[in-house]
């Protein structure tokens, strides 16, 4: 329409509005089509309009006087701010635009219920907000508003006046502010000082963040005072002293406010910092209590974490650098503190200290390393430990000499040589510490290339039995190896590095225990063990997951042929007794040999999905031959989770469909009869899965098998628990990390596909098979997204009730989880049922299982959610019945149920 | 009733942390001292064990009663100092239990009502065959001979929760902090 507005016509429709329409007395519809009229001109005819000068701004201040429709303001004060934002003649009318608009603030507004126009109080707090935040001409009559309004008792005025506050400080400069600071700063302070909310508290701090950072921006004149000077000052005189009182209230109030304004800008910084950091340290000597120390510390913690945010300084500019002695006396003299929590200060401040750049000498590095070696091995308390670990993990890739000549030699020196005169719980504790710590530290390419063969070694020792507690000890070992592999990932020269030194030695070393075990039997074995073995599948994985595609080809060459060909060359100390063929022999070296499939079955369900395996269908045949055949369920479990996850990663096409083709039909006879038969279910459980994460169509065929065998007498509870195997995330093969093929709503899918099978199922089902079918269900229910969970369950709800009867532990647990989220969510379908659901719950709070009773005690504390009419006439039976788990013997279940209980006791009372 | 205010406490000192500091309601003075409250009780491996019993002990009582409300301020009686855990004596084979509380100050007026709430939350929380004693720290209060009488006896105790007002008063002080 405007554009077949001639020249001028707007200025006219405009010029007889302002004369002849009485805005405000027109209805709310008529009163918006004028401000519509005028925005629309505002953005087509921008010109034309701004010709007429402030007689234009003046019109709308009167067209907008006296607005009270929420739909109407939130027009016109996108008017006003662009009135503003595109500079249009504001003339002699600022003061009355300002008063025409800020006459709202704060706004108070509370939208009616079942508001069909939707907007919320909000929507005009922006809207308000972005008009009197938008020039500093408003500056003089609104920062005066906003210092009346911060003293206002409704906290809702103090945190709009605040935000508006911070909002200003973005356009306006040191002359806006300069008449207003010093009772900005006492507001701000008194806000702060005495709130007892941590809302207020945080937009007050950001206030004066705000507020510290605008000064820091103005360009200093050169006759002008610095202002930012002046204000810092007058902000350390008011807070220095309570920094001196570390018992009273005020003083971490006083700290956040200087931690603020320091935060602003490296000059706040920079001044703030010389002041209070000699101040805090000369406070630390003289208060000898480790509590007050504490405090103290913190507060120094607060403020060098701040220097380290502004970046490093030009060196002799450093405010820090004056009383370098003495804060690294204090902070060492902090984390050998007996007060274990001044000592987790201590050694936080650390950390900071050591990432400060340009501030240690080499002399007060190794001092710091030094102080670290003693937390971590000698140190009682194991957060401290812990805690000293990170750190060393944190600052060893900005020293790496001085953590490996120091730190790795004491610890490498410390595994050989376990004094033997201890006791072996604490020598095998600090063995595992030692570990713990050499992977802690490998954060740095050379640090690394230390650590690995000092844990290699370990490993080696471990197999001849050299070590504390033979497997336990592998299992250290190993974890050790995975973290530092996961900490090499990043790094492509490390991670080679590990590949290269780690899954050689591994596979070197339980290929050779797998040859020993028949000369002798005790020696060699214990890296043989399920435990050990199933500790060294996450290290091959986390080794061969971030491989480029060409070195992992290579890598998986050596691999799959020592499997299927024995080629034992490119192994470590290769001179083996006999040959290695684990899918070959059927004699007993070979079942012991069989058991590392796991090992390959890390390492080639782990490799990205475009490094080619070599004679892949060969491998896929013997896997599959192994898991349907082998009596040992380790292995076969291994071999069908090692089949699934190549199967997850084949391209599709006919070869795959082959694959699966005979990988059913050697499943099927297996399934059906013979010794056999969990293993055969082992491998549908995994091949299913494999399947159905990648939407692959046979998964349909597969999960029709596994709800048949739900009413199988002797595989149905099995296969009921598999189907959590299905819906969780495995740890070793099928995930992300090891580059799987996962949809993402995989469960979801499988949830409707599969859930009224389950449900038609188990109203068919023998009456003992049942059972199997709740089993399934829970397991599918349990693992699924919390909001899909409460839109599906209602339909589900008759099934779960019954569910609640059923004497399995598993199936009580889960359903007593689904049914908690519904009692809060879903409380309208759930009075229905609140008859059988009370019943229910209260006879399971006699479960002689432990969870179970905690479980039902909090949905009988989450019941109470329901509205009370419903629920008052169970009030006094629940009552009664809770009195007995108040005496329950483990606390755990006192605790839930003198909180539901509680609960029970206010329905319907008064003051609840 | 009016409750004594805070100001009177400003003598007494413990530490304060940097998550309690926004903690205090508006007083006259703003530099007073808040007693930091203890959190929750970390779990032990044995009590995971389903046989072992775990017996009622002093700071599990003291855990039921800590968070209480004063009935007038944004705190908790452990925050106040009013109920502290060495106050607290438990013997779970003689089921017995004898909690002592220190009123705010030697006149407060509200004395015999946090001693309700304390009873009251006992009648809710605790097992049946326990008898409970609540009485006032000796020497900490004016009227403390007559304040432990009233508690101490059954009938009046009962015939306060039939007070409308006071049952809302005390159920005010033992609903969850929001």
């Amino acid at each position: 329409m405007c554009e077949v507005l001639a020249p001028g016509l707007a200025v006219s429709v405009l010029r007889a509005v302002f004369q002849e329409v009485h805005v405000q007395s027109l209805l709310q519809l008529d009163r918006h089509t004028v401000y519509s009229i005028i925005r629309n001109f505002m953005r087509t005819r921008e010109e034309e309009l701004k010709g007429l000068g402030a007689d234009f701004t003046f019109g709308f201040i009167q067209v907008m006087d006296g607005e009270k429709d929420p739909r109407n303001l939130l027009v016109a004060f996108q008017i006003v701010r662009d009135l503003i934002v595109q500079e249009y003649t504001l003339g002699p009318f600022v003061e009355e635009l300002f008063e025409v608009t800020s006459c709202y603030f704060p706004i108070d507004f509370t939208p009616p219920p079942n508001d069909p126009h939707g907007i919320q109080r909000e929507d005009l707090i922006v809207g308000l907000r972005s008009v009197l935040a938008s020039t500093p001409l408003f500056a003089e009559f609104l920062l005066p508003l906003l210092i009346e309004k911060m003293d206002s008792d409704l906290q809702s005025a103090k945190l709009d006046s605040l935000q508006t506050l911070r909002a200003c400080c973005a356009v306006y400069g040191q002359r806006e502010l300069k008449e207003f600071l010093p009772s900005l700063w006492s507001s701000l302070r008194r806000e702060v000082f005495q709130t007892a909310s941590e809302k207020v508290e945080a937009e007050g701090l950001s206030a004066l963040q705000a507020l510290s950072a605008c000064l820091s921006r103005s360009v200093l004149s050169s006759d002008g005072e610095d202002l930012l000077d002046s204000f810092l000052t007058s902000l350390l005189q008011d807070c220095r002293h309570h920094l001196c009182e570390p018992d009273m209230k005020l003083v971490w109030p006083s700290a956040k406010l200087l931690q603020a304004a320091a935060g602003a800008s490296r000059r706040a910084g920079h001044q703030i910092s010389a002041s209070v950091v000699p101040l805090l340290l000369e406070q630390y000597n003289q208060h000898p209590q480790s509590s007050q120390r504490r405090t103290i510390l913190e507060m120094l913690l607060g403020f060098l974490e701040l220097q380290q945010k502004h970046g490093p300084e030009e060196a002799d500019d450093n405010p820090l650098l004056g009383s370098k002695a003495t804060l690294c006396s204090v902070v060492f003299s902090a984390v050998t503190d007996p007060s274990v929590q001044l000592q987790l200060v201590g050694i936080r401040t650390l950390a900071v200290l050591g990432a400060l750049r340009g501030l240690l000498n080499p002399a007060d590095v190794e001092l710091l390393v030094d102080h670290l070696t003693r937390l971590i091995l000698h140190e009682e308390d194991s957060k401290s430990c812990e805690a000293a670990m990170e750190v060393a993990g944190a600052l060893a890739p900005l020293y790496p000499e001085a953590f490996s000549g120091r730190l790795v030699q004491v610890l490498s020196e410390e595994l050989q040589t376990a004094p033997q005169e201890e006791p072996l719980q604490s020598q095998h504790s600090r063995w595992r510490r030692c570990l713990q710590a050499l992977a802690a530290v490998s954060t740095h390419s050379g640090i690394v290339r230390d650590t690995v063969p000092v844990l290699l070694q370990c490993l080696r020792r471990a197999q001849k039995g050299n070590v504390p507690s033979g497997a336990h000890s592998v299992v250290s070992i190993c974890q050790s190896l995975q973290r530092v592999a996961v900490q090499c990932q990043q790094d492509p020269g490390s991670g080679w590095y590990f590949h290269q030194a780690v899954v050689p030695c591994l596979l070197g070393l339980a290929v050779q225990a797998g040859m020993q075990e028949n000369s002798s039997p005790a020696l060699g074995k214990v890296l043989l063990e399920e435990e050990a073995l199933t500790a060294m599948v996450p290290v091959i994985s986390a080794a061969c997951t971030h491989l480029s595609p060409e070195l992992a080809a290579q890598s998986a060459s050596h691999v799959v042929l020592l499997f299927l060909d024995g080629e034992l060359a490119f192994l470590p100390d290769n001179s083996f007794p006999r040959s290695f063929q684990p899918f070959q022999n059927r004699q007993c070296p070979a079942l012991a040999q069989r058991r590392l499939v796991s090992l390959l079955m890390a390492f080639v369900c782990s490799l990205p999905r475009n490094v080619p395996i070599p004679q892949l269908d060969r491998l896929l045949h013997e896997l599959l031959a192994l898991s349907c055949s082998c009596d040992c369920p380790f292995t076969a479990t291994a071999a069908a989770k090692c089949f699934a996850g190549l199967v997850n990663k084949h391209p599709p096409g006919s070869q795959l469909d082959e694959l699966l083709e005979a990988a059913v039909n050697r499943l099927e006879p297996d399934l059906a009869e013979g010794p056999h038969r969990h293993q055969a279910l082992a491998l549908l459980l995994w091949v299913t899965k494999a399947l159905l994460l990648r939407y692959h169509p046979l998964s349909a065929r597969l999960t029709d098998k596994l709800l048949a065998l739900l009413g199988d007498v002797a595989l149905g509870p099995a296969v009921g628990d598999g189907f959590s195997l299905l819906m969780a995330d495995s740890p070793d093969v099928l995930c992300k990390s090891c580059h799987a093929d996962v949809r993402l709503m995989f469960r979801q899918r499988f949830f409707t596909e599969s859930v009224p099978r389950l449900v038609k199922g188990f109203h068919a089902a023998a009456p003992d098979a049942k059972a199997n079918y709740l089993k399934g269900l829970s397991h599918v229910l349990s693992h699924l997204p919390k909001p899909v969970l409460v839109t599906e369950l209602p339909t589900l709800l008759s099934l779960l009730l019954e569910a609640l009867s059923c004497p399995d532990c598993v199936v009580q647990l889960s359903t007593l989880r689904c049914l908690q989220p519904l009692l809060h969510d879903a409380p309208d379908v759930m009075s229905l049922h609140v008859d059988t659901l009370v019943s229910k719950f209260l006879s399971l709070t006699e479960s002689p299982a432990m969870v179970i009773r905690i479980a039902a005690l909090q949905c009988l504390h989450a019941l109470t959610h329901l509205p009370p009419p419903v629920l008052l006439p169970y009030k006094p039976q629940v009552i009664r019945a809770l009195a007995k788990p108040l005496d329950d013997k483990k606390r755990l279940v006192r605790k839930e149920a003198v909180a539901a209980r509680g609960e029970w006791f206010l329905l319907g009372s008064p003051g609840r | 009733m009016r409750h004594c205010s805070f100001p009177l406490r400003q003598q007494c000192t413990v530490i304060v942390g940097p998550t309690l500091s926004g903690g205090s309601s508006h007083v006259e003075n703003a530099n007073l001292l808040i007693y930091q409250h203890s959190g929750e009780r970390s779990i032990m491996v044995r009590e995971d064990e389903e046989e072992l019993p775990d017996t009622i002990d002093d700071r599990e009582i003291f855990s039921l009663i800590r968070s209480i409300n004063d009935s007038e301020h944004p705190l908790t009686l452990e925050e106040l100092d009013v109920v502290e855990q060495v106050r607290v004596k438990v013997t779970d084979a003689k089921s017995t239990v004898a909690v002592e509380f220190t009123p705010t100050n030697p006149h407060c007026s509200m004395a015999t009502l946090i001693g309700l709430s304390i009873k009251v939350k006992r009648i809710r929380s605790l097992p049946e065959r326990f008898k409970v004693d609540v009485h006032i720290t000796p020497c900490t209060h004016a009227s403390e001979h007559a304040a432990n009488k009233q508690l101490a006896d059954k009938e009046r105790v009962a015939a306060a929760l039939e007070n409308t007002h006071l049952l809302e008063v005390v159920n005010q002080c033992l609903s969850a902090r929001s």
